[in-house]
């Protein structure tokens, strides 16, 4: 059947079968491989995209229940052909280190900072929570979480305790 | 892994979807969330010939209290029921229970009448129904009925929903002077539970008028603890009242033994949680006013 979808602010007009999951349109049909493949049981969250803004996971959505709706994947996040304040994060705090979940991760912290510009570090576990790493332990991601709000938040926001509580966590981390 | 084909359609009405039911039978599945259906599709479980989808149809999206009741509409996200304000000052087990279910992208998607619809024994918002003394609400072509969350759930996957129906609410009475807890024990984010209690109890006078208590993931449906409840039911809230309705709740558990523990163990967390909860419960009711 017939859908229009839009992925990444372009829209798409598509011819699919009813059961074409969200994911293999995405990877399959638009050729957009940054949105990966785990589990494909609805367990891992590595295939997380942004549905009108809402982090869900992508191998358990229809391609036909996106008709007239927003998609967003990772290669949607470079901003002026620049990596976001999150890639950039993520980046330099080295939230990553195969980086097989990494594009779902950075969607839902996307998420989580459109809802709460300043998370403390439960609340990013807490969001992240239907992400699985099985590299990182978590650490640096949840630091570059934090890092990204603050950066995003802008200099004025970012307040001398959290920059002395970045440092402080930092510390424990090499000691 | 691939769904087998199957047609779909995504009405815009209520009339639209109650027509496909009725004309397609047990040949149709309702699409809501999908979080248990497309799973279920994925790994073949079952092979219906038309998807519903019923994302599409308005109104059916609101949790708010409305004739003296409180109305769960089918589309209500398990998110939409962590957020919900109404949910934490007057319904406190539904308000616990609802972030423990799944994952964060789980329950973006997934909705409470499409998990009560599922009937998963290991489903959370069964258990949770059956302790606040819920009804369901079926609508088909010939009109509408309700039934008690009690009659509901026939074992597992099956319910007293026919092909034709559509659960479109679930209601839920309110309660004043009411506490509640919902216990789960998890092996990790987003796994189904090893085992779960939901409790409510409603206080008046420092006795307790009466207590609800729901099991889940110990047995072939969510369990009603009716033994433990009817002890409870006008029960001054002692230590000895509390750990003798938790004695009762473990025995009403049937729990089997599988990867998540044997069923010596689930029992035992029945109990723990049961006691856990009510302790919880009438403290949290006494301080709305129950004393």
């Amino acid at each position: 059947m017939e859908i229009t979808v839009t992925v990444n602010g372009s829209a798409h007009r598509l011819d699919v079968e009813p059961r074409l999951l969200l994911v293999h349109l995405l990877r399959d049909k638009l050729r957009l491989t940054g949105t990966h493949v785990g589990c494909d049981t609805t367990s891992c969250g590595v295939c997380t995209v942004l549905l009108d803004g809402v982090p869900i996971k992508s191998c358990t959505y229809l391609a036909v229940q996106a008709d007239g709706r927003e998609v967003q994947t990772v290669e949607g996040m470079l901003e002026g052909g620049q990596p976001s304040a999150i890639q950039a994060a993520f980046k330099q705090e080295h939230g990553l280190q195969c980086g097989f979940c990494t594009p779902g991760v950075m969607l839902a912290t996307k998420a989580l900072l459109a809802d709460n510009p300043d998370p403390t570090e439960d609340e990013v576990r807490w969001a992240l929570s239907g992400n699985l790493c099985r590299c990182t332990g978590y650490v640096n991601i949840v630091r570059a979480v934090r890092a990204a709000a603050a950066t995003m938040r802008g200099p004025e926001e970012a307040s001398a305790p959290d920059q002395a509580q970045a440092a402080a966590d930092r510390e424990e981390v090499s000691a | 892994m691939l769904p087998p084909p199957f047609d779909y359609v995504a009405p815009r009405s209520l009339d639209e979807v109650l027509n496909h039911l009725a004309e397609h039978g047990d040949e149709a599945k309702v699409l809501a969330g999908g979080q248990s259906l497309i799973p279920v599709l994925k790994l073949r479980l079952g092979e219906p010939a038309l998807l519903v989808d019923i994302n599409r149809l308005p109104g059916l999206d609101g949790i708010a209290e409305d004739g003296g009741q409180l109305r769960v509409g089918a589309l209500v996200r398990h998110r939409d029921a962590e957020r919900s304000a109404l949910l934490r000052e007057r319904y406190p087990t539904m308000a616990a229970a609802a972030p423990q279910v799944s994952d964060p992208l789980v329950r973006n998607l997934g909705t409470v009448c499409g998990s009560l619809a599922h009937a998963d024994p290991a489903g959370d918002w069964g258990a949770v129904m059956l302790a606040m003394g819920a009804e369901l609400i079926a609508r088909s072509r010939e009109g509408s009925r309700a039934i008690a969350a009690r009659d509901f759930f026939d074992g597992p996957f099956t319910t007293l929903l026919r092909p034709e129906e559509l659960l479109v609410e679930v209601r839920v009475p309110p309660r004043p002077r009411t506490g509640g807890a919902y216990l789960k024990l998890e092996r990790k984010v987003g796994d189904f539970a090893t085992a779960a209690v939901a409790v409510r109890v409603t206080m008046d006078n420092g006795r307790i008028a009466d207590a609800g208590i729901g099991l889940t993931a110990v047995g072939p449906s969510n369990l009603a603890a009716t033994d433990a409840e009817a002890l409870l039911a006008g029960a001054e809230p002692t230590d000895e009242a509390i750990r003798e309705a938790a004695e009762l709740a473990a025995r009403a558990a049937s729990p089997s033994a599988d990867t998540r523990g044997s069923a010596e163990y689930k029992r035992n967390v029945i109990r723990v949680f049961t006691e856990r909860g009510l302790h919880q419960s009438v403290a949290m009711a006494t301080a709305a006013g129950g004393a």
